[in-house]
């Protein structure tokens, strides 16, 4: 397609010209009396940065085709048409913990200050699958999250919140679809058709197994959780995104840049894969697949890869599963800032480094974004902490004019060149994996867990070398002071979460429970869809540990690895 | 050092987080330093705990917890390894711990907490002179 290159053949021969005389005149020259201050220039992902890009490294770009417009396809410019001039991204803060009631007010107390979607944390218990009162939860309850053990206890959750005019994702895995079933009945308490619910299950078992943790069941039945919610949302709550394939913790986990879009879309290329295979058209679930990014460090790096992801992603769906709607190609995408960069040390530094990742994923066209606080290097954050992460997305949306122009980056000779990069060893890895039999299949004989771990390492070996300065850590440290004003989780809420249970158990209609979870013990040993057996148990009030019990005793349970 | 003087250290993750790659990236440094590293593996009760260091004979028991459980969970492990009669080993955590529950920890019996941020070296010095002492008065 030589007619279609931006740049005429000659002058790209002059300036090649023009630029091995500069790097053999007055670069030459000044390295010889000033030598760089790093020997080598690397990405996270191991990729060599160049002193200089320019024209020559985008040369061989075809603007239509691996660019294009904002709205069209393969979208690296962005998702939607006009982007953050129609309307900002969904700041959307990850928040929850202790009771349902204190999240409660949480949650009201961000949607007061300007936040416009809704983001639950679960406690561990929760996210496994145990109630409040199971051994395993001692110490858990309420701590990195809300507990929330039946529909009373989400019901509580969302009090005063009206779900029809909110979007609210729920960092929910193993038990998604348990969750989701509760999420619905509560909209059709407050009269809100499933129709008209919106919001994000993270439903993305796969990362559980290869980074993250909260896995419950083994492979195969929780691939078909995963692809039964698929046909579920299709039907009963289209607006419903039904799963956010997560890059998030397999960065958080060690992974490089380019190992997290790698991972992430060969992960996504599994259910897509497993819902085909469950029956599905690919264009009636692929709209509804979101996507989850983590912003790091590297800034430019990161712009980048949210630019590769996205185009990777399209030319995945429309070129290897032949998607027909538009809709399916595009990757939408979340995008938290890397928490695994907080330090405990100055922890007032935190507050910048969250500002230019946050900056990075407005700059890489993120569809929503979580701004961590300054204080979570320590304990879950504080509520000032949480202002002040809330204003930072604030501040990049109405003052820094990142948002007034679409993908403004575009065009960088450094960010094009690099976007091309990243995109190229991610389908490298992808290839691999794809040879391996797929993701679930790498990571089954812990290929991908053995990357982010090496990776992980390798980064602590810099810091540790000081060739990766850490300011506060391992550079420029100071006689630390103690932060004031931590979060503390009162210690009772597991006693009185405890005594709920026991109350919503001699109150609830127990035969009721008990046919209802025989319901869904037939369904599992079946082939049927499980949510609406999943449904009726919810509505009947039996518990999260009651509804995965009954799973677990027909799916059996996934063992973790511990090799190193 | 000499092979049977090796430094045994088992890393454990007590309780319900999933958060492993600290206790993964220590268990890595220890090891190149010389000790020999076993890896529970997530999700593991006290008694779990106790037991696996009684099994593997270890000097040392790292615990790493990110979900805040620490107050509740680490203690735990110190009186699991008592029930065994296993006093003398020296247990240590890491993790996102506050300041303030470092001195109810350490009453409880955990020798040291390492925080974010601590070199990996900081952690083997820390242990190789631990284990030295327990063995010259032992």
């Amino acid at each position: 397609m030589a007619d279609e290159k931006l740049y005429d053949p000659k002058a790209l021969a002059d300036l090649k010209e023009a630029e091995a005389k500069w790097s053999g005149g007055p670069v030459k020259k000044t390295l010889e009396r000033f030598p760089e201050q790093k020997k080598d220039y690397k990405l996270t992902s191991g990729v060599e940065i160049k002193r200089l890009y320019t024209p020559l490294d985008v040369a061989d770009e075809d603007y239509l085709g691996d660019l294009g417009f904002p709205g069209e396809y393969p979208f690296t410019r962005g998702v939607q048409p006009t982007m953050y001039r129609g309307r900002f991204w969904t700041m959307r803060q990850y928040a929850g913990f202790g009771s349902a009631e204190e999240t409660n007010a949480r949650f009201k107390y961000l949607l007061e200050h300007g936040q416009t979607g809704l983001s639950v944390a679960f406690d561990l218990p929760t996210q496994i699958g145990y109630d409040s009162d199971h051994p395993l939860a001692e110490g858990e309850v309420g701590k990195v999250g809300v507990a929330i053990d039946s529909l009373e206890d989400l019901e509580t959750l969302f009090a005063g919140i009206p779900l029809d005019k909110v979007s609210t994702s729920m960092t929910i895995n193993a038990p998604a679809a348990i969750l989701l079933a509760m999420y619905q009945a509560v909209g059709e308490k407050q009269g809100v058709p499933g129709k008209a619910l919106n919001g994000t299950v993270q439903n993305d078992i796969l990362k559980e197994y290869a980074a993250r943790g909260t896995y419950i069941f083994p492979p195969k039945p929780s691939m078909r959780l995963v692809t039964d919610i698929f046909a579920y949302c299709a039907k009963e709550m289209p607006e419903w995104n039904t799963i956010s394939i997560s890059g998030y913790h397999i960065r958080e986990a060690g992974a490089t840049a380019v190992q997290e879009v790698a991972f992430t879309l060969a992960n996504g290329i599994a259910y897509v894969q497993a819902a085909i295979g469950a029956g599905l058209d690919v264009d009636s679930f692929g709209p509804r697949l979101s996507f989850f990014f983590n912003s790091h460090l590297d800034f430019l790096e990161e712009v980048a890869k949210f630019r590769a992801a996205r185009r990777l992603w399209a030319r995945i769906m429309k070129e290897r599963f032949k998607a027909k709607n538009p809709r399916s190609w595009m990757l939408r995408f979340h995008t938290q800032t890397a928490g695994v960069t907080l330090t405990a040390q100055q922890p007032d530094n935190n507050i910048v480094r969250v500002a230019w990742q946050a900056l990075a994923a407005v700059l890489g066209g993120t569809q929503s974004l979580h701004t961590n606080s300054r204080d979570e290097a320590l304990a879950l954050p504080s509520e000032d902490s949480v202002r002040i992460a809330l204003r930072t997305q604030q501040l990049i949306a109405h003052e820094s004019g990142a948002a007034d122009t679409i993908d403004p980056l575009g065009g960088s000779y450094y960010i094009e060149g690099l976007t091309d990069r990243i995109e190229q060893e991610a389908a490298r890895y992808i290839e691999k994996i794809d040879g391996m039999g797929g993701a679930p299949a790498a990571i089954e004989r812990g290929y991908v867990q053995a990357e982010i771990q090496d990776s992980a390492y390798r980064y602590q070996l810099e810091v540790e070398s000081g060739d990766r300065v850490i300011v506060g850590v391992n550079k420029f440290q100071v006689e630390e002071k103690e932060l004031a004003g931590l979060l503390r989780i009162d210690p009772e809420v597991a006693a009185r979460q405890t005594e709920r249970l026991a109350r919503l158990k001699a109150r609830r209609d127990g035969a009721a429970v008990t046919a209802s979870l025989q319901a869904l013990e037939r369904t599992a040993r079946g082939k049927d869809n499980l949510l609406p057996a999943i449904y009726e148990c919810v509505k009947a009030y039996a518990t999260l540990g009651e509804v995965s019990d009954v799973l677990r005793k027909v799916f059996g349970e996934y063992r973790g690895s511990t090799a190193l | 050092m000499s092979e049977e003087t090796k430094i045994r250290v088992l890393v454990a993750k007590p309780g319900l987080d999933g958060h492993d790659r600290g206790a993964k990236v220590i268990a890595r440094a220890l090891r190149d330093a010389g000790m020999e590293v076993i890896y529970t593996g997530l999700r593991q009760t006290p008694e779990q705990i106790a037991e696996a260091a009684l099994q593997e004979d270890v000097d040392v028991v790292g615990l790493s917890s990110l979900s805040g459980a620490h107050r509740h969970l680490f203690p735990r492990v110190v009186e699991a390894l008592r029930a065994k009669g296993l006093g003398d080993v020296i247990v240590v955590g890491g993790g996102i711990i506050p300041a303030e529950d470092v001195p109810d920890l350490k009453r409880a019996g955990v020798a040291e907490l390492f925080g974010p941020g601590t070199p990996t070296t900081a952690v083997a010095e820390f242990i190789r002179r631990e284990v030295a002492g327990r063995r010259a008065a032992g």
